[in-house]
């Protein structure tokens, strides 16, 4: 998606082709998300014999796991600040901070997984783990996407030149970086904190 | 968009195309021959291929309704067994929805929107053609389940838990639910290219409400496609973990809700039938004014009515389970939201009928399927508000009564417009007109064939035939004029009538490949801007981007309104705005490569998909290849540096000529 509307012509809304690309997409995502959460509250209590919630989870462990996330977005917006001042090393600095972020979260929620199944709660166990292990699992795995695309950039710079604007590339992934954090919000807040 | 311009002393516009690159594999440059098509990623030529893929799957998906009626032409039928007649119907209604009508419109969309909008490709050519590949290989793949154990056998809308490994242990369902997801990528990244392409790349002048109203209409369908497709992916995930990796959703013995796929399903399907009728809206809404010689009547009311069946097509999904138990207050408040929709679709009609009224009419074939979709989408609506009544509703589910009114609208209404759409574009995709005396044949065959198909269903649902029954007995048949096998009978020799006149068209098509005469430039004297360039148009569409002052700006190029007897006289032809377009010609226009990594890409998908199936180790091949695609893909230059656009400006012409090839 590095095809730009650089280059001399003026979009119709004055957002580039990628940016509004992004947003569009992010649109569906919301709905996606929604479903997705949709299923856990109607399942969430539909214990069948397995681990209930409150049982299993460590809300000191994931509070602490979603603040390192909510910080990465704090690295992403100054990555895109400094892309558009044109600082490289920085860019590819904030870069980096925000995936190693990105990474620490989703480590944890590896671990987490492990700790949960350990203690009974498996994918078939009940509707309850099946839901949330679908629901976060789907948040773990845009995580990793933003990590993988996060790397690539900084890849790509150091090797060569961007293809397009490297500024509106950066403000384009970082548009989906934010985008996660803010459904992690609501993640935590639905699954983690209101009780069944 | 990935078009650059630059200020260049060339008369003749040129296409340059970039060879450098940084990706994995050389970018090909200027492909020629079956490369021309595989690697393409210019928005017409795909826009046919979506076109061609579809008609395939019309064929299909026609030759499995013909052995459902064949089933069913009398009592006692031993065409298929009752395996094989689930999976018929189950696969008819897959590939005449996800496989013939869905891409059809998107064919349109591709090959139209961004000459109506006076662009000079989509936003994001790459995705568009990766759009494509998913498409084709996703349905594919959906179809293969025929030869691997059998296809899907849980009816189009496969309620859970009935789709479950329980009730259905082949593996028919696991590869149409993975399939879908697949044609599912497919039409989001069609729909985010196409919204993106439609507020970005507009000509200058071109307001929102100075846009073609079949654009207007595509636009609606892209935002339903880009929030109901998310949903049904949700659903499919949730039906392919059940079956494949042991997740509860739909096991009722641990709790489950039998209506949570219900619900899911219907938010994303009734949006869906919006998404499959709007572009027929839109089409007819060209076609009428044309073949008037007026303008659309009320433009603003049929763009509005449009957008607002886009909202309100949200809010009524419970009205397909009204009979599953809701409780009195959602039946009624869906009862009433499904009353209120009637109400734009009605606007719209209203507004086609008055663009006839008082119109000089040109009763061409493209006018006469319009026509055809006004009266018989008429039917179908009509049979549809019916529906909304719940009480009566709870009598006709599942029978045929139902069937009979998907069908007219369906069929009617989306199918009706398509053919519409084919007859009046041909001769600027293809610059020659399909025989008229031919069409003329085709499209009573296909409106006597459907009405004889479809409205003895009516007749046969109200007389209680249920829907997806496999046979009737001479025992359960009716008397006299309610008797079952003579309405089936009739429903199966309307359903060949039907046939015929598909072939006709198809003979049309050779016939018309034959013929050498070639159409005119503007054959149709028609309004909008995709009219303004050649026929078939150039690979960059137009010679000079054009300003928009109209809605219709093409009309009004060839016409003004004389002062004094305020009737219309014409003052340009359309060969004289073209060659003045020529004269005018941009010096140096540069298209976007053709690439290796869509069709790589998409590639990949059924091949993990097949593995999620049968073997985890292929699946991870298959995320090998799309991982190096992507990469490739991001590596790949979308737009050359300067060093590939030193041109070869010794044989400047204004044929595609491409340069730089050095």
């Amino acid at each position: 998606m590095t095809d730009t509307t650089a280059h001399g012509h003026t979009s119709s809304t004055g957002i580039s082709n990628v940016k509004l690309g992004m947003w569009t997409f992010l649109g569906s995502e919301c709905l996606l998300f929604g479903g997705l959460i949709s299923t856990y509250m109607l399942y969430r209590g539909r214990v069948t014999g397995g681990p209930r919630p409150s049982q299993i989870f460590d809300i000191p462990f994931t509070s602490v796991s979603s603040f390192v996330l909510l910080m990465s977005s704090l690295t992403m917006v100054l990555a895109v600040s400094a892309a558009h001042k044109g600082e490289d090393r920085k860019t590819n600095l904030w870069l980096t901070v925000t995936a190693l972020l990105g990474a620490t979260f989703v480590g944890g929620q590896v671990y987490e997984f492990t700790a949960f199944y350990n203690e009974g709660l498996g994918f078939s166990t009940s509707l309850f783990g099946s839901s949330f292990y679908t629901l976060t699992g789907f948040h773990g795995v845009h995580v990793t996407v933003g990590i993988i695309m996060l790397m690539s950039l900084v890849g790509i710079f150091k090797r060569s030149e961007v293809p397009g604007k490297k500024a509106e590339v950066v403000e384009m992934i970082g548009l989906y970086w934010h985008f996660v954090d803010i459904v992690w919000i609501i993640i935590f807040t639905l699954v983690y904190l209101i009780p069944v | 968009m990935a078009i650059i311009e630059r200020e260049i002393e060339v008369m003749a516009p040129m296409v340059a195309t970039p060879t450098s690159t940084y990706g994995v594999l050389k970018r090909p440059v200027a492909a020629t021959g079956w490369r021309a098509w595989v690697f393409t990623v210019d928005h017409k030529k795909l826009g046919l291929m979506y076109g061609v893929t579809a008609m395939f799957f019309f064929i299909v998906g026609g030759v499995e309704a013909l052995l459902i009626r064949l089933q069913l032409a009398a009592p006692n039928g031993k065409v298929l067994n009752a395996d094989l007649y689930n999976q018929m119907f189950t696969m008819h209604a897959t590939t005449m929805v996800f496989l013939f009508v869905m891409p059809m419109a998107a064919g349109f969309a591709n090959y139209f929107i961004p000459l109506q909008i006076g662009a000079r490709d989509v936003a994001f050519p790459r995705m568009n053609a990766l759009g494509f590949w998913m498409f084709l290989f996703g349905g594919i793949f959906i179809n293969l389940s025929w030869f691997i154990g059998g296809a899907a056998d849980g009816g189009w809308f496969m309620y859970a838990p009935n789709s479950g490994p329980v009730f259905s242990p082949t593996h028919g369902i696991d590869f149409w639910a993975f399939g879908l997801q697949i044609t599912g990528i497919a039409s989001l990244t069609g729909a985010i290219n196409l919204i993106v392409t439609v507020l970005n790349m507009r000509a200058p002048g071109m307001t929102l409400m100075k846009m073609p109203i079949f654009t207007w209409m595509m636009t609606v369908v892209q935002f339903l496609l880009l929030f109901a497709v998310p949903v049904i992916t949700v659903a499919l995930f949730l039906l392919s973990f059940q079956r494949n990796f042991g997740a509860r959703f739909f096991d009722v013995a641990a709790g489950a809700d039998p209506l949570l796929w219900q619900h899911l399903f219907w938010i994303f399907g009734h949006p869906e039938v919006y998404i499959l009728v709007l572009p027929s809206f839109g089409i007819v809404s060209e076609v009428l004014p044309v073949f008037s010689r007026k303008p659309l009547f009320g433009y603003p009311f049929v763009v509005f009515s449009g957008a607002a069946i886009g909202f309100v097509g949200w809010g009524v999904w419970a009205h397909h389970m009204f009979a599953s138990g809701l409780g009195p207050v959602s039946v009624a408040v869906f009862s009433l939201t499904t009353m209120a929709i009637a109400v734009p679709t009605g606007v719209k009609i209203i507004n086609w009928i008055l663009t006839m009224w008082g119109g000089k009419l040109v009763f061409s074939t493209a006018m006469k399927f319009s026509i055809g979709l006004i009266v018989l989408f008429t039917v179908g609506g009509l049979s549809g508000v019916t529906h909304s009544v719940a009480p009566s509703d709870t009598q006709q589910t599942d029978t045929y009564y139902i069937v009979a009114h998907f069908h007219y609208v369906l069929f009617g209404g989306g199918v009706l417009g398509i053919f519409s759409g084919l007859y009046y574009w041909w001769p600027k995709m293809f610059g020659k007109m399909l025989n008229e005396r031919l069409g003329n044949w085709n499209f009573w065959l296909m409106v006597i064939g459907m009405n004889l198909t479809f409205g003895p269903m009516h007749i046969l649902g109200l007389q209680g035939q249920p829907r997806r029954m496999y046979q009737f007995t001479e025992a359960r048949s009716g008397e006299g004029l309610f008797n079952f096998a003579f309405w089936n009978l009739v429903a199966s020799i309307g359903s060949f009538v039907l046939t015929i006149g598909i072939l006709l068209f198809l003979i049309n098509v050779v016939i018309t490949a034959r013929n050498p005469t070639k159409s005119p430039l503007d054959p149709w004297n028609s309004r909008s801007l995709e009219w303004m360039t050649s026929n078939p148009p150039k690979e960059h569409n137009f010679d000079v981007i054009p300003t928009v002052h109209h809605l219709d700006e093409f009309f009004h190029r060839k016409y003004e309104e004389d002062p004094a007897t305020h009737t219309m006289r014409q003052i340009a032809t359309a060969e004289e705005i073209m060659a003045e377009q020529e004269r005018n010609a941009d010096a140096h226009i540069h298209m976007p490569s053709p690439s290796y990594w869509p069709i790589v890409l998409a590639f990949g998908l059924p091949v993990i998909t097949f593995g999620m199936i049968f073997s985890h180790l292929i699946a991870v091949f298959g995320a090998v290849i799309v991982f190096f695609a992507a990469f490739g893909w991001a590596l790949e230059p979308s737009t050359a540096p300067a060093s590939d656009f030193e041109t070869n400006n010794s044989a400047p012409s204004t044929a595609l000529d491409t340069v730089g090839k050095s």
